[in-house]
């Protein structure tokens, strides 16, 4: 087990910077969430921690010790790949036992522990299958079962679950997540979907063009999203960005609706979440919408309304909903829990 | 450049497999350089040493004329009527073989293409000839058009394309069929593999697409088969004219250039020149001007290619 | 070429008999070879062109190994295509496996001139090689064959065998790294065992290259004990040209060694050639 800091890390190919002063402190134990869209650096950022990329500056820590210049084989870390990349030519219990072997570990000690996580996993019957013998579930859990043979200082998980199809993607989720309840161990998990960081991660980080944007537990970013980037990113469906200006001491939308802010001097966007808009009678409300889109999907329903002079807003309600297409009513925003944006993007924190 | 920021930190023993990023720049070469180093060496040292020799008068029947001569050789070149037949010939050659071993290359390509039971086999066979050494191919030719003891002339004279069954590469009006039917033999599989490479690669959606909008046999191989091929077409063409241009076993197996010169191409009088006469300065000089015309070649047809690839 | 209509019968049938002409075409000239390396002597003339013997013997290749000096040639031969393969397949596995892992500068111009070595006449080099060769004293050995062969072969055999890494994922080399390997280990235990084939089919398109050339064996070897098959076979045929059935056997000793060779190869050629010329 241990801590992994990240200080002042950089990369660049050549003269091109791809990620930038990059500062992370990961704790003992703690499960790390790498979030972010494709292109973002996330993998780049594993890799690094991995030793499979070389660091361009900065530092980067195991246990307060210097490890940048360790080579993968030294620093004691197990990865799960996207593509699983088992050995083909390796049955199950062979793909499982590799590292052991390497390290010239006893064949019995290697037996005993190949067992234990193939027991683990419910691999049992499998292990002297080769990969393409299995299917995609069974070869990510093997991918999974060579990790924790081991026991590693940390695990490393590239988008472990992008190659299974949405049943076995939560099935695989909740495993993960018992693992790392069961092992306590420290995990370092890098995805494009939020659902799977908010579901498993303590801390998230969620990076775009090579920095990070936020660091912080799944309801922090969620309930105070640092930035335009995070609020869009985390939550789905996402939020509703309006512009907005200060018309005396009040806030306006650029249809002229006040939403009753004051405060937040430097606003030019209001964000508000679908959930956080209640549909109430065409007179009350901050503004007047026509349904023109309604998604039931049984425990919600999505309804996309056209607003004047605002356009798109999407609302999302709790159940089922009457409204029909072309229905009128009134939306009534939950300013408690909107958010101001500065124009630089940043979120401004209000006095509520 | 520096990887870290503390340069104290000095790896333990263990930490040897870090070469990988030590000189990431390196390692690469690293692999590399005993094939670059060989080849260097072996092909283009003496390259360099051989467009020199064309310039210089080196026989070793006269090794006291050795030196620097500039351009006496091409200008023997100019006047030299053995040269002209030779290139004569070589475009002869060289082009009747492409365009014969290209066709017939492509019409076994597209019969393969469509599959049938045992086709594995039958497929190991007809590409058999690629696989004869070439010396052994040109022999048995050689030894088929033979009328003593090959039944080709035989039945040539049968199907009356011959008065008498003789051999036609004593023959010097129709000699150069005789190496160009042993090339053609041995090229076609080369046209057909990759070929066949290439026409299993075009999407199947490309062929349903193509039915659903109703288009005739024809107008398939028209409009799909051959604009998806053309760029592959262009490339092993190009491969395979410089490579049979430059192609001198057969030639020098069947006929040594004879009968008068009948068959003699640039690369067989290159190699006589040098190997019987023994003559490299002049032989170096005729390589060179078989090195400038396949290179003018080469371009022509890669910006053909240019072109056609925008058009795509 | 349509989806779901078949084919007309009288279309599969022409279709067919194309196929067994051009297969007739393909191996006629073998067989040629063969049925007269197995007619005895004094029936070569009189049977002529009849396409069957009507005699059978093994005489010809019994004088061929006890009579000549083809088991000498064969000797050189083996020695010298195998020596090829080995080194060749050793250099083009190297470079293969930078050009297929590495991006590095340089790459595309170490690229182009391997191509280049593939385009020019190979003649223009003959008299320079054969005075560097003279001038080291090393004419008249085998070992001069094998180097100038290593150096013709290295450039396709590295492209064939970058195709052959390419198809195997990096994520397997790095998987191994973090599981404990140094990159040779993970080369070996890993890379390596998944490359045989590709290995096996490199070796023997080296092996067949080299077991066929001719022009250079011809200039740099003079002297009968050294000679490989190719020279040894011409100057057998220049010399003694009327024992037919005698030089047709030695033929279909030297085809064998290439065509077993190429039947196990030939799946592997495909994948190379259609990536080599892809790339070019």
């Amino acid at each position: 087990m241990s801590n992994i800091q990240l200080r002042r890390i950089s990369k660049s190919y050549g003269d091109v910077e791809v990620m930038n002063d990059i500062n992370l402190e990961i704790q003992d134990g703690e499960f790390i969430v790498l979030v972010g869209p494709s292109g973002c650096g996330k993998s780049t950022l594993l890799r690094m921690i991995a030793g499979l990329e070389p660091i361009t500056a900065g530092d980067l820590l195991f246990d307060d010790e210097l490890v940048n210049e360790l080579a993968p084989r030294d620093r004691d870390i197990a990865m799960v790949f996207q593509s699983y990349a088992l050995y083909p030519h390796m049955d199950v219990a062979r793909n499982m036992g590799f590292s052991l072997e390497i390290r010239g570990e006893k064949a019995q000690i290697i037996d005993q522990r190949t067992q234990k996580s193939a027991d683990t996993l419910g691999l049992k019957g499998l292990l002297d299958r080769l990969p393409k013998a299995l299917s995609g579930g069974q070869r990510q859990r093997v991918a999974m079962g060579r990790a924790i043979a081991r026991d590693p200082k940390a695990f490393l998980f590239d988008e472990p679950l992008s190659n299974l199809d949405a049943a076995l993607r939560v099935e695989m989720r909740l495993e993960i997540a018992k693992l790392h309840q069961r092992l306590g161990a420290t995990m370092i998990y890098v995805t494009h979907d939020q659902v799977e960081a908010l579901t498993l991660a303590d801390r998230i980080v969620v990076l775009n063009e090579g920095k990070i944007q936020q660091i912080g537990k799944p309801l922090e970013l969620y309930q105070s999203p640092a930035n335009l980037f995070v609020a869009n990113f985390i939550g789905s469906p996402t939020m509703n960005i309006f512009d907005v200006k200060r018309v005396g001491a009040e806030l306006q939308l650029v249809n002229g609706a006040l939403i009753g802010m004051s405060g937040g001097g430097a606003a030019v966007s209001f964000g508000i979440r679908p959930e956080h808009i209640a549909i109430v009678a065409q007179d009350k409300g901050h503004v007047v919408g026509t349904a023109e889109v309604v998604e039931r999907l049984g425990s919600d329903s999505n309804i996309y309304t056209q607003v004047d002079g605002l356009g798109q807003v999407l609302i999302r309600h709790h159940g089922n909903t009457e409204l029909n297409i072309g229905d009128k009513f009134g939306l009534e925003f939950n300013v408690s829990a909107a958010h101001l944006f500065d124009s630089d993007g940043i979120r401004l924190t209000l006095d509520k | 450049m520096s990887l870290t920021t503390n340069k104290n930190f000095a790896p333990d023993q263990k930490g040897q497999g870090w070469k990988i990023f030590k000189s990431p720049k390196l390692e690469p070469f690293l692999y590399l350089s005993p094939s670059i180093i060989l080849i260097c060496l072996v092909i283009f040292v003496p390259l360099v040493i051989g467009i020199s020799y064309a310039f210089q008068s080196i026989s070793l029947f006269r090794p006291s004329d050795t030196g620097w001569i500039g351009f006496e050789h091409f200008e023997d070149i100019y006047q030299d009527r053995k040269f002209y037949k030779s290139l004569r010939n070589t475009f002869w050659w060289t082009f009747t073989s492409v365009i014969l071993q290209f066709s017939l290359g492509l019409g076994l390509a597209m019969l393969l293409k469509a599959g049938f039971k045992g086709q594995k086999f039958f497929q190991a066979l007809i590409f058999l000839p690629w696989a004869v050494p070439t010396f052994l191919s040109a022999l048995t030719w050689a030894w088929l058009f033979n009328p003593v003891i090959g039944p080709l002339s035989h039945w040539m004279f049968a199907l009356g394309i011959l008065d008498e069954p003789y051999n036609i590469l004593a023959d010097p009006s129709i000699a150069m069929y005789g190496p160009i039917a042993a090339n053609v033999w041995f090229g076609i599989p080369f046209f057909a593999i990759t070929l066949l490479a290439a026409l299993q690669s075009i999407p199947d959606e490309m062929y349903e697409a193509a039915a659903i909008d109703g288009a005739s046999k024809w107008q398939v191989f028209s409009k799909i088969t051959l604009p998806f091929l053309a760029p592959m077409i262009v490339i092993t063409v190009m491969l395979r004219t410089v490579w049979i241009a430059n192609f001198a076993d057969f030639i020098y197996v069947m006929t040594s250039g004879g009968p008068a010169n009948s068959t003699q191409i640039l690369s067989t009088y290159i190699f006589l020149t040098a190997f019987k006469k023994l003559d490299f300065g002049y032989a170096s000089a005729v390589s060179v001007v078989l090195l400038v015309l396949l290179l003018i070649f080469a371009t022509l047809l890669l910006k053909m290619r240019q072109k056609f690839v925008r058009v795509n | 070429m349509s989806v779901f209509a078949k084919p007309a019968v009288g279309w599969t049938i022409s279709k067919y008999i194309v196929l067994a002409l051009y297969l007739a075409f393909a191996l006629f000239p073998l067989y040629w070879l063969l049925k007269i390396s197995v007619t005895p002597e004094k029936l070569i003339y009189s049977d002529g062109v009849a396409l069957w013997p009507s005699e059978f013997t093994l005489d010809n290749f019994k004088s061929v190994l006890l009579y000549t000096d083809f088991l000498i040639y064969f000797k050189n031969s083996i020695f010298v295509s195998f020596g090829t393969a080995a080194l060749t397949t050793v250099l083009a596995a190297a470079a293969g496996y930078a050009f297929s892992r590495f991006q590095f500068r340089g790459k595309k111009i170490i690229i182009g001139i391997m191509l280049i070595t593939q385009m020019f006449p190979l003649l223009i080099i003959i008299a320079p090689i054969y005075r560097i060769i003279s001038g080291m004293g090393l004419l008249n050995t085998l070992t001069s064959l094998i180097v100038v062969y290593t150096a013709f072969n290295v450039p396709f055999a590295t492209f064939l065998m970058q195709s052959f890494f390419d198809g195997i994922p990096k994520d397997l080399e790095e998987a191994a790294m973090i599981d404990g390997c140094t990159r040779l280990q993970a080369v070996r235990k890993v890379v390596f065992p998944l490359t045989l084939p590709g290995l096996a089919a490199t070796l023997g398109f080296v092996f067949t290259a080299a077991w066929s050339e001719l022009l250079f064996a011809i200039m740099l070897i003079n002297s009968n004990d050294k000679m490989t098959f190719p020279v040894g076979l011409l100057t057998f045929v220049s010399k003694f040209s009327v024992d037919w059935g005698q030089m047709m056997a030695a033929g279909v000793f030297a085809l064998v060694p290439s065509c077993l060779f190429f039947i196990f190869i030939q799946r592997y050629l495909v994948q190379g050639l259609t990536s080599g010329a892809v790339k070019g």
